[in-house]
C-alpha cells in the first residue's frame, strides 16, 4: 500500500498515525506541507528516520518550501510527479492521510 | 482622526498548503496602509513563510515569499520569530530569509527585520497591543 501524508507533522497527528499504521512492504510519500516531515534535525525527525519502510517525498513541493537537498533525512528519495504516478500505479492501493 | 493602535498579525500556518499565509501577508500589506503600528510574530509552522530559497517554478503556485521583503517600505519593520518553533524544526535564523529595513531615523541605514524572541517575551509583545490577528 501506499499512504501519502500532506500535513506538516508540527500541525497535525497524519504522519504519526500514518507511520504506526504502517505494514512491511507498505510506501509512504510526503507531499505538500508533509515534505517538512523530510527535513533533518526537527523534533519528527525520528518519525520519519526511524522507518524501517521506504520514505518518499515530492520534489517539487520541497522545492516550492525551500527545502534544500542537503536539509533531508538520509535515507528518504525525492520523486517528480511522475514518480508519484508510478508508486500510485504499482501500488494494490492509496491510503490518504489527510 | 482616530488614534494609532498597535497591532499584531500572529502567522502561525506554513506557506502554500492552506491560503493563510497568503491571505495573511495580502492583509498586512493593506492594513499597514492605514498608517497603524504594525508588526508580525511568526510562530509554530509560521516560521516556514520566511524560509529562504522558495522556488515554485516546478509547481503550479505562486512564490509569494519575495513579497515579505516588501514590508519594510510599507513600515512594517517588527517581525517576530519564535525561537523555540526555530528550534523543534531544526531551523535556525540562516534559514530565513535576511529580512530588512531601512531607518528613516537612522540615515535609511539597513537594518534587520526580524527579532528573534522567546516564547515568554512573544507573550508580553502580545500583551502590549491593542489588536491581535490570527492567519
Amino acid at each position: 500500500m501506499l499512504h501519502t501524508v500532506n500535513k506538516s507533522p508540527y500541525s497535525s497527528d497524519s504522519l504519526k498515525l500514518c507511520m504506526a499504521y504502517m505494514q512491511s512492504g507498505d510506501a509512504v510519500l510526503l507531499i505538500e506541507d508533509g515534505v517538512y516531515a523530510a527535513m533533518k534535525g526537527g523534533e519528527s525527525e525520528a518519525l520519519v528516520s526511524g522507518s524501517s519502510e521506504k520514505v518518499y517525498a515530492l520534489g517539487p513541493d520541497l522545492k516550492a518550501r525551500g527545502i534544500a537537498s542537503d536539509k533531508l533525512i538520509d535515507g528518504i528519495e525525492v520523486v517528480g510527479f511522475d514518480g508519484f504516478v508510478n508508486l500510485a500505479a504499482e501500488s494494490d492501493k492509496v491510503q490518504n492521510w489527510l | 482622526m482616530s488614534e494609532t493602535k498597535k497591532m499584531l498579525y500572529i502567522n502561525r500556518n506554513a506557506p502554500y498548503g492552506t491560503v493563510y499565509a497568503l491571505e495573511g501577508l495580502e492583509v498586512v500589506l493593506i492594513g499597514a496602509a492605514f498608517e497603524q503600528d504594525v508588526s508580525m510574530a511568526f510562530i509554530g509552522d509560521g516560521v516556514y513563510q520566511i524560509l529562504k530559497g522558495q522556488d515554485t517554478s516546478d509547481s503550479d503556485m505562486k512564490n509569494f515569499s519575495p513579497t515579505y521583503n516588501a514590508l519594510g517600505d510599507y513600515e512594517v519593520t517588527k517581525l517576530y520569530v519564535e525561537q523555540e518553533s526555530l528550534d523543534e524544526r531544526g531551523l535556525t535564523v540562516d534559514d530565513l530569509m535576511p529580512l530588512v529595513y531601512e531607518d528613516e531615523d537612522d540615515d535609511w541605514a539597513e537594518k534587520p527585520s526580524i527579532v528573534l524572541l522567546s516564547r515568554a517575551e512573544l507573550a508580553g509583545v502580545m500583551a502590549e497591543q491593542d489588536v491581535l490577528f490570527n492567519f
